[in-house]
C-alpha cells in the first residue's frame, strides 16, 4: 500500500511503486480528468501538480512521489491560480474538443504560480510541453493573459471566490 | 458552475431513450405526438408518469418547462452541441441556458444527416443538413404551443407571440409558460408548413453564445469515450499485426501471466490483446509478449513502392470528372507548364487515442465509445456478435477530436472481438503507438498538370488526380462511374473562368495501407495544388499573384469579395525583409468561401517560423461567428502541422512513425498570430470545420516560394530545399 495526498485527500492506494500515477489517478481512483495521450511525457495531455509544479504523471512512478503534494484538475480550483484560469478559458472559449484541456489548465496554472505576469516567450516556453490537436494555441496565449489579470485582481480584492 | 447538462452526463438515460424511440417510430413512423415518459425519464424530472410534449426527435418539453434538445450530431470539439442548440433554441423560442442537451441514440431513420444520407457526423455538413430542419422542428413545436395557448384562452393564434419559453398574448397580458402548455399541445397535429423566423428576428443565431459542452472540460468531469467505467470493468491494450494482412502464427505469454494484475491474454487470428486489474499492467503484459507474425503478402511494402505504382498510374488516362472546351487544342501553345505534385500518407493521431468499452452478454451487447457513426458502431457490433441490432446499446461520448478518424469502426470491430472473451465489460486502450501504426490514413495522391497561358490568362487546365478510393470503399453508392468524388472536389470546382478544363481520375490502390478521410478531406489535397499551381503561373505571367488571380474571379463574387478584403487586411503588396515572404490562396469549398494571406520567414538553414495567418470568410449566415473563427484557427493549425511536420512512411510493410517524438505536432512555440474576418452573409450557410485546414498548406507554400524562390511540389515542406543558396 502506498499513501498519495492527492487534491488534499490521503488515499491508499494498493499498486506497485513503479506503476504511473496516470494510471493509478484513472483506473484505480477513477479521476478520469487526467488524460492518457502518448505515455512518454510528449504530449502533456497527463499533467498533474507536484507541489505546484508540472509534471507528466504518465512517466511519474508512484514510488517516486513519497509525500508532495498531488493536484489534479479536480482540485486545480483550489490553488492560487486555479481558478482564475479557468474562468479565463471560459471566457476566451479556449476549448475545442477539450481533450488536452486538463492538461493545458494544468501547465498554465503552474506557470502563473510562479510567473504572475508572463511575457510571450514565457507562456511558450512553460505551454510548449502540451500538444493540442485542436489548434488552440492562439486562445490559450490569450487567456493565460487574462488568467494572469484576473489572478491580481483576485489578490487585491482577497479571497474572492467566483465560480467558473 | 452552471448547471448545464451535457450528454457526456446524460448517456446513462440512454436505454429508456432506445425504449421510447422503439415505441415512437412503431406508433408514429418517426414523428412524435405523445409518449410516455420512460422510467428513467420520470425519474430525472420528477414528473412520475406524466406527459411531455415532443413534436419531433429533436425536442422535449415537459410539465415543469424543461426543454431537453436531442443532438443529432456529435460533439468532437467543432462546437456543434452548441450551434445546433442555438437554432433550436432560436425558432423555439427558448433561452439557450435553459436548455438540457442529450445525445440522440442510434437511428438512421430519426437522425439522417440529410446531406450524407444516414447518421454521421462529417465532411463540415453538420449546419449545412440541419439547418433548415431544426428550423423546421423548432418553428414546429413552436406554433403547437402557441395554437394550445390560443386555444385555451380562445383567441387567434396569430394574435399570440412567444419569447423565452412562454406564449404572450399582448393585448391581454396574459403569459403561459411552455410547461403549462405541454399536455394540450400533446394533442395537436403538426403543421404542415410551420413559418420560420426571418433573419431580421433573430435574436440568437449570428450572436457568440457561450459554448455549453465547455464548463464540464475546464473541471475534468466532461466524460469522452475513454473514461467510461462500468462497473467491474477491467482494463486491455492491444497489438494488431504490425503488417497489414498479418496474422498471429504464435505468443509465448509465460511472463505475462506471472505479472500481477495481468487477468487473460487474449490471442486472435490477426491480433493480441491483454486484459488486466489496470492499463498499465495490461501494457506491463503486453510488452513482456514474444509473439511471431506472419506478416502476409504486404510483408515488403515501402512508401517508394506506392509512389512508383502512382506515378505509373498517372500516365494512364483516367475518367473524366469534368470537362468544359477543348483542352486538347487549347494546350497546343508556347507558354505551357507540366508539372507534378503529390501529397503524403497521414495519420489522424486525435490526442484522445483510440478506445473502447464493450460488455457482450449472450443477451445483448452494450458499448462505450466516442464515434461519429453511430449507426455503424451499432450494426458492426450487431454483425460481430451475431445479436439483434436492438440488443446493442450504444452510449456515444464526447469526442477527443475526430478529424475523420472516428468515420470508421475498425476500432469498434476490433474492441467487440476483444470483448467477446472476456467474462464482463473490458475497455480497451489503444496506446498511441499502436493508434498511430494501426489505423486508416489520408490517401497519398500523386497530380499531374498540363496547362497553358496566354497572356495572363490561365487558357487550358488538364489535371489528372491519382490516389486510392475512400468513398468506393465507405460509401459504394457515392461511388459512380469510377469518379470518387471526394478525390476531385477542389479540383472540379476550380473557382477562375478558365475556357478548356478538363480533370480526370485515376484510381490507384496502394498496397499494405488503407486509407479513410481526413480533416479537409478532397480539398485539403486537391486546395494545395491546384493554388499553388495558380501561384506558379502568376510568376511566370510575371503579375502579382492577388491580381492575377482578381482577374480571372467573373464567376466567384463572394470569393473575390474574400480575396480584397484579406489584400487589405494582410497588408497586400508591403515591402518585406530578406527572406520574408507573404502567400495568398483562395477556394469555394465545403459551401464555404475563404482567402488566406500567410507570412512566413526562413532562415538559412531552411527551417521555417510561420508569424502571420489572415483568413477573409464567406461561409454564408453565421450561427455562432465566435465558433467560425476557432475552427478556422483551429484548421488552420492542423493544416499547418501536416504540412510543415507530417507524413506516415512504410517499409518493409510496417508504418515508420509511432508518437508524438516521431510524428510531430505543431507546437505553441510554431504556433503563428491567426486573424480572421468574417463577410456578413445571407447566403445559406457553409460548412467551416475543414475549410481552415485545406487553405493552410498552399498560402504556406506560396509564402515560401515568396520568401525563397523555391517552389515546392510535394509535403510536408522540405528544410534542405529552402535552405540559402538553394534558391532557384
Ligand atoms: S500522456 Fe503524459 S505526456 Fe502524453
Ligand atoms: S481542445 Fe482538442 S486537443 Fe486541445
Amino acid at each position: 500500500m502506498i499513501d498519495l495526498q492527492i487534491n488534499g485527500e490521503i488515499k491508499h492506494v494498493d499498486a506497485p511503486d513503479r506503476m504511473p500515477l496516470l494510471w493509478v489517478l484513472r483506473d484505480l481512483l477513477g479521476l478520469t480528468g487526467t488524460k492518457f495521450g502518448c505515455g512518454i511525457a510528449q504530449c502533456g495531455a497527463c499533467t498533474v501538480h507536484l507541489n505546484g509544479n508540472a509534471v507528466r504523471s504518465c512517466v511519474l512512478p508512484i514510488g517516486s512521489i513519497g509525500t508532495r503534494a498531488i493536484t489534479t484538475i479536480e482540485g486545480v480550483r483550489a490553488t492560487p491560480s486555479g481558478a482564475s484560469v479557468q474562468q479565463a478559458w471560459l471566457a476566451a472559449e479556449v476549448v475545442q474538443c477539450g481533450y488536452c484541456q486538463s492538461g493545458q489548465i494544468m501547465s498554465a496554472s503552474a506557470l502563473l504560480t510562479t510567473t504572475p505576469h508572463p511575457t510571450d516567450a514565457e507562456i511558450d516556453a512553460a505551454m510548449a510541453g502540451n500538444i493540442c490537436r485542436c489548434g488552440t494555441y492562439v486562445r490559450i496565449r490569450a487567456a493565460i493573459k487574462s488568467a494572469a489579470q484576473l489572478a491580481a485582481m483576485r489578490g487585491t480584492d482577497g479571497d474572492r471566490t467566483d465560480n467558473v | 458552475m452552471s448547471e448545464r447538462k451535457t450528454p457526456s452526463r446524460t448517456n446513462r438515460t440512454q436505454i429508456s431513450r432506445r425504449d421510447f424511440l422503439k415505441v415512437g417510430a412503431a406508433a408514429g413512423g418517426g414523428l412524435f405526438l405523445e409518449f410516455a415518459v420512460p422510467s428513467a425519464g420520470g425519474a430525472k424530472t420528477g414528473v412520475s408518469a406524466g406527459h411531455e410534449f415532443s413534436p419531433n426527435a429533436f425536442i422535449r418539453i415537459d410539465r415543469k418547462g424543461a426543454v431537453t434538445l436531442i443532438m443529432p450530431q456529435v460533439e468532437m470539439g467543432q462546437g456543434i452541441y452548441t450551434s445546433i442548440a442555438m437554432i433550436l433554441a432560436e425558432e423555439l423560442d427558448v433561452r439557450l441556458e435553459t436548455v438540457t442537451l442529450e445525445a440522440a441514440p442510434p437511428n438512421d431513420a430519426l437522425y439522417r444527416n440529410p446531406v450524407l444520407g444516414f447518421q454521421v457526423t462529417g465532411g463540415s455538413t453538420s449546419i449545412r443538413a440541419f439547418w433548415m430542419p431544426l428550423r423546421r422542428a423548432g418553428a414546429s413545436a413552436r406554433a403547437m404551443l402557441v395554437e394550445a395557448a390560443a386555444q385555451d384562452w380562445k383567441v387567434e393564434p396569430a394574435v399570440c407571440s412567444t419569447a423565452a419559453g412562454a406564449v404572450i398574448h399582448a393585448t391581454s397580458g396574459r403569459r403561459l409558460p411552455y410547461g403549462s402548455l405541454v399536455d394540450r399541445a400533446a394533442q395537436l397535429k403538426p403543421p404542415a408548413n410551420p413559418t420560420l423566423k426571418t433573419l431580421a428576428d433573430f435574436r440568437l443565431v449570428g450572436t457568440a453564445a457561450r459554448r455549453l459542452d465547455t464548463p464540464e472540460k475546464v473541471t475534468g468531469k466532461a466524460l469522452f469515450g475513454i473514461d467510461a467505467l462500468p462497473p467491474g470493468v477491467k482494463f486491455a491494450t492491444l497489438i494488431a499485426s504490425p503488417v497489414l494482412g498479418g496474422r498471429v502464427i504464435r505468443v509465448d505469454d509465460a511472463t505475462a501471466r506471472a505479472m500481477p494484475g495481468v487477468r487473460q491474454i487474449v490471442v486472435l487470428d490477426d491480433l493480441v490483446a491483454v486484459v488486466a486489474d489496470h492499463t498499465w499492467a495490461a501494457k506491463q503484459g503486453l510488452d513482456s509478449l514474444n509473439i511471431t507474425w506472419d506478416d502476409g503478402p504486404n510483408a515488403n511494402v515501402t512508401t517508394e513502392e506506392i509512389l512508383e505504382q502512382l506515378k505509373a498510374a498517372s500516365l494512364r488516362t483516367g475518367v473524366v470528372a469534368k470537362s468544359v472546351g477543348d483542352v486538347a487544342t487549347a494546350l497546343n501553345v508556347a507558354n505551357r507548364v507540366e508539372v507534378t505534385y503529390q501529397v503524403p500518407f497521414l495519420a489522424h493521431a486525435p490526442m484522445e487515442p483510440m478506445n473502447c468499452t464493450v460488455h457482450v452478454k449472450p443477451d445483448g451487447c452494450e458499448i462505450w465509445v466516442g464515434n461519429q457513426v453511430l449507426t455503424r458502431t451499432q450494426a458492426i457490433a450487431a454483425e460481430i456478435t451475431g445479436l439483434p441490432k436492438d440488443k446493442v446499446i450504444v452510449h456515444n461520448h464526447l469526442i477527443g477530436g475526430g478529424f475523420g478518424r472516428r468515420l470508421e469502426v475498425d476500432g469498434i470491430a476490433k474492441s467487440v472481438r476483444i470483448a467477446q472473451k472476456v467474462d464482463g465489460p473490458v475497455k480497451v486502450t489503444w496506446t498511441r503507438e499502436e493508434d498511430i501504426q494501426k489505423a486508416l490514413y489520408r490517401p497519398f495522391y500523386f497530380d499531374r498538370f498540363e496547362v497553358a497561358l496566354t497572356g495572363a490568362k490561365i487558357t487550358a487546365w488538364k489535371h489528372r488526380v491519382v490516389g486510392s478510393s475512400i468513398l468506393a470503399r465507405w460509401a459504394p453508392p457515392a461511388f459512380v462511374n469510377g469518379v470518387d468524388r471526394d478525390a476531385v472536389e477542389g479540383a472540379v470546382n476550380l473557382p477562375y473562368d478558365v475556357p478548356n478544363f478538363h480533370v480526370e481520375y485515376v484510381r490507384q490502390e496502394p498496397p499494405g495501407i488503407q486509407t479513410q478521410f481526413w480533416r479537409g478531406v478532397g480539398p485539403t489535397h486537391n486546395v494545395f495544388v491546384t493554388e499553388s499551381l495558380v501561384d506558379e503561373l502568376a510568376h511566370r505571367a510575371g503579375k502579382d499573384p492577388v491580381s492575377f488571380r482578381r482577374d480571372q474571379l467573373g464567376r466567384a463574387p463572394r470569393l473575390l469579395a474574400c480575396l480584397d478584403l484579406v489584400a487589405s487586411k494582410a497588408g497586400w503588396g508591403q515591402v518585406l525583409p530578406r527572406r520574408v515572404g507573404r502567400g495568398v490562396a483562395i477556394q469555394d469549398v465545403f459551401g464555404t468561401n475563404l482567402a488566406t494571406v500567410t507570412e512566413v520567414e526562413v532562415d538559412e538553414q531552411g527551417e521555417v517560423y510561420v508569424k502571420r495567418v489572415v483568413c477573409a470568410v464567406d461561409c454564408g449566415i453565421v450561427v455562432n461567428p465566435d465558433t467560425v473563427v476557432a475552427q478556422i484557427e483551429g484548421g488552420m493549425i492542423f493544416g499547418l502541422t501536416a504540412a510543415l511536420h507530417s507524413e506516415i512512411t512504410l517499409a518493409k510493410g510496417r508504418i515508420q512513425q509511432s508518437n508524438f517524438n516521431n510524428y510531430r505536432m505543431m507546437r505553441i512555440n510554431e504556433a503563428p498570430k491567426i486573424e480572421v474576418h468574417l463577410i456578413r452573409s445571407v447566403e445559406a450557410p457553409g460548412g467551416i470545420g475543414e475549410p481552415g485546414t485545406a487553405a493552410a498548406a498552399p498560402a504556406l507554400a506560396n509564402a515560401l516560394f515568396a520568401a525563397t524562390g523555391v517552389r515546392l511540389r510535394k509535403l510536408p515542406v522540405d528544410r534542405k530545399a529552402l535552405a540559402a543558396g538553394k534558391s532557384a
